[in-house]
């Protein structure tokens, strides 16, 4: 179980990068979050950077959590916005940045989402892969 | 400067969709009681569900299907809250449903996000359904006026 503050907070930082990456059209920025949402994906949240910024220096001036959840579905989350945040770096590195910004905005809209109404997208968007997957 | 255009569309689709879903967050759907009849065709139906969808009986006095899936941010708290409830009411039957393991009950019911609640009565018939963060109050109201309708089963 974790801290449900962390991945908020977590979003909140992600929302800010990623609209630096479409005010500044920055295809290394994005790949840079890529690879920060892959250690959270992949790693796990326990290594996740804006997680250990969260705990290190967040978390000690807040207390103690009063509301913990289950690591699972911020981590499946993760891992979509890696594969969004990937196919963006993709796109601005093949030079088509209009495919860049739009899935860094989808990446954006999601954090945001996260962050400030506390709705994970990338939670429901399991079940409409599952939707997809099973619908041949 | 296409950049910046993206971004002020992109915060303003957030910030739509964030008022949409936390409008619609935990708001309860009720429906009219359906009358089926004595059709045996009603286990395919979008508005009954059965003990052979749920692979167990449904409850005598109300049955509480919740949808989840394995990464599900509410699902944890929602199956609380309606364990809670069935546990306060007897007759009352809490049923977890994994939407990614049972694609068919999924697909009938169209649930597209997780957790769905329905609030069945003891025929099967659905007489609510929630999606999103539940709440005590919504949920407990839902649930008691099927109880309070089965308390007049005559009539039916």
């Amino acid at each position: 179980m974790i801290d449900s503050r962390g991945p908020r907070f977590g979003a909140a930082i992600t929302t800010v990068v990623l609209a630096i990456v479409l005010a500044t059209q920055s295809g290394w920025l994005l790949f840079a979050q890529t690879l920060v949402f892959a250690v959270g994906a992949i790693a796990g949240l326990r290594y996740a950077p804006y997680g250990l910024i969260y705990r290190n220096l967040v978390q000690p001036r807040l207390g103690p959590p009063a509301k913990t959840e289950a690591e699972a579905p911020p981590r499946f989350s993760q891992g979509v916005g890696m594969v969004f945040a990937g196919v963006g770096s993709l796109g601005f590195a093949l030079g088509v940045p209009l495919v860049g910004l739009i899935f860094a905005a989808f990446a954006l809209i999601a954090a945001f989402l996260n962050a400030v109404f506390d709705y994970c997208l990338g939670c429901q968007m399991y079940l409409i892969i599952q939707r997809f997957r099973t619908a041949a | 400067m296409t950049g910046v255009i993206v971004l002020i569309v992109a915060l303003l689709v957030a910030v739509a969709a964030g008022l949409v879903l936390k409008a619609r967050s935990g708001k309860v759907q009720s429906f009219d009681r359906t009358d089926h009849g004595d059709s045996p065709g009603i286990s395919t139906s979008v508005n009954v569900i059965t003990g052979d969808d749920l692979g167990e009986p449904l409850g005598e006095r109300a049955t509480l299907v919740q949808f989840s899936t394995e990464f599900c941010a509410f699902c944890p708290q929602t199956r609380v809250l309606l364990t809670g409830l069935s546990a306060e009411h007897p007759g009352v039957k809490f049923v977890e449903v994994d939407a990614a393991e049972n694609m068919d009950l999924t697909r009938r019911f169209k649930v597209f996000s997780t957790p769905t609640v329905l609030v069945v009565r003891p025929g099967g018939d659905i007489a609510a359904r929630s999606s999103g963060k539940q709440q005590k109050a919504e949920m407990s109201q839902a649930l008691q006026s099927v109880l309070d309708d089965a308390g007049h089963g005559a009539r039916w």
